[in-house]
């Protein structure tokens, strides 16, 4: 079940890992700022995106607790999201890029 | 509260006040808050999917004008408001531990603090709405963007139409952001007060719990806006 609660109690204080994170999220924040400055084509966007969503699972799995909840459904719930957005991202994509005539 | 005897059948153990009779212990109360909260959250993500997939597919159709519009919004106001709301992911898990561990005085100063870090990224927020109107891209009958460059075509200018199909998508996702944010201030104001009237304990902190998912999503949704509104096209 939810251990970090817990954990807080039992186990050394967590505040050295939030902090490691808040420190490795703006050093990702000044690099993905500082690589939009380089010409890298195409790669620009994979660059930035892949940081992002470097960031954003940072962010969920130890800020929002992700990593330490020992409730599945907590994340099946996070899991069908992800890919029903996917869903909706890719499939649409999928439509228009195919789409050289229109 | 009914006389702990009462509905004592299944609770042999002394309740805590805020443990409801359907919940077995406290633990199972604080993961039905919290998964209820992810089941929005999920909702949430559909919410401003929907947006994100519009830029997507207007994206890759205007990709040129996309990127010259975005060249006119200052970057570096998007990393600092990134940077200060990194900073208070940070205050608000600070706060949730403060919490666990029953630190009233922490908790304040942590509450107060997300606080004051959603008010500056508002207002820097702010200050960038106000570039935009004064330089007329805000789209509407006085949008004018004619004859600004398109990043990697020297010689070729952005359509003003498609740019302000780049700008509405600008208003339309950061506006509503920021007012997940405003919303977001509203609960840690509720947070606040509740934390000072010592409402939470180690055994029930869930609306300290929830309202962190929350203002950590919208984080998460500012993490993606930053780089795709604000970075693209800038060599």
């Amino acid at each position: 079940m939810a251990d970090h609660t817990t954990a807080a109690h039992s186990k050394s204080s967590p505040l050295m890992l939030y902090f490691g994170i808040w420190a490795t999220l703006l050093i990702l924040t000044f690099v993905t700022y500082e690589v939009a400055y380089l010409e890298l084509g195409p790669f620009n966007s994979v660059v930035a995106l892949v940081i992002a969503t470097i960031k954003a699972t940072l962010v969920a799995l130890f800020f929002m607790h992700v990593w330490h909840a020992g409730e599945k459904l907590t994340k099946m719930v996070i899991l069908g999201a992800v890919f029903f957005l996917l869903l909706l991202l890719g499939l649409t994509m999928a439509d228009y890029i195919s789409r050289p005539w229109s | 509260m009914p006389d702990s005897t009462v509905i004592g059948l299944q609770h042999e153990e002394e309740q805590h006040p805020e443990l409801l009779h359907h919940f077995v212990d406290a633990e199972q109360q604080r993961n039905a808050a919290s998964l209820g909260m992810w089941v929005f959250l999920a909702t949430e993500i559909m919410f401003f999917g929907g947006m994100f997939c519009a830029y997507l597919v207007y994206r890759h159709w205007y990709f040129a004008d996309f990127g010259a519009a975005s060249k006119s919004i200052d970057a570096t106001l998007g990393a600092t408001n990134t940077a200060v709301l990194i900073c208070s992911s940070l205050t608000v898990v600070v706060a949730v531990w403060a919490a666990q561990t029953s630190r009233k005085t922490l908790l304040v100063v942590m509450l107060v603090l997300t606080m004051l870090f959603g008010l500056t990224f508002l207002g820097i927020k702010g200050k960038e709405y106000k570039d935009k109107f004064d330089e007329h891209h805000v789209p509407g009958a006085s949008f004018s963007f004619n004859n600004v460059p398109v990043p990697g075509h020297p010689g070729e200018f952005a359509n003003p139409r498609h740019a302000q199909i780049f700008f509405s998508l600008y208003f339309m996702m950061t506006g509503v952001h920021a007012l997940h944010m405003i919303i977001g201030l509203g609960i840690f104001a509720w947070l606040l007060h509740a934390a000072w009237k010592d409402r939470f304990t180690p055994e029930y902190h869930t609306p300290v719990e929830i309202g962190g998912l929350y203002w950590h999503f919208v984080d998460i949704i500012w993490i993606y806006l930053f780089p795709l509104l604000y970075l693209i096209d800038r060599h």
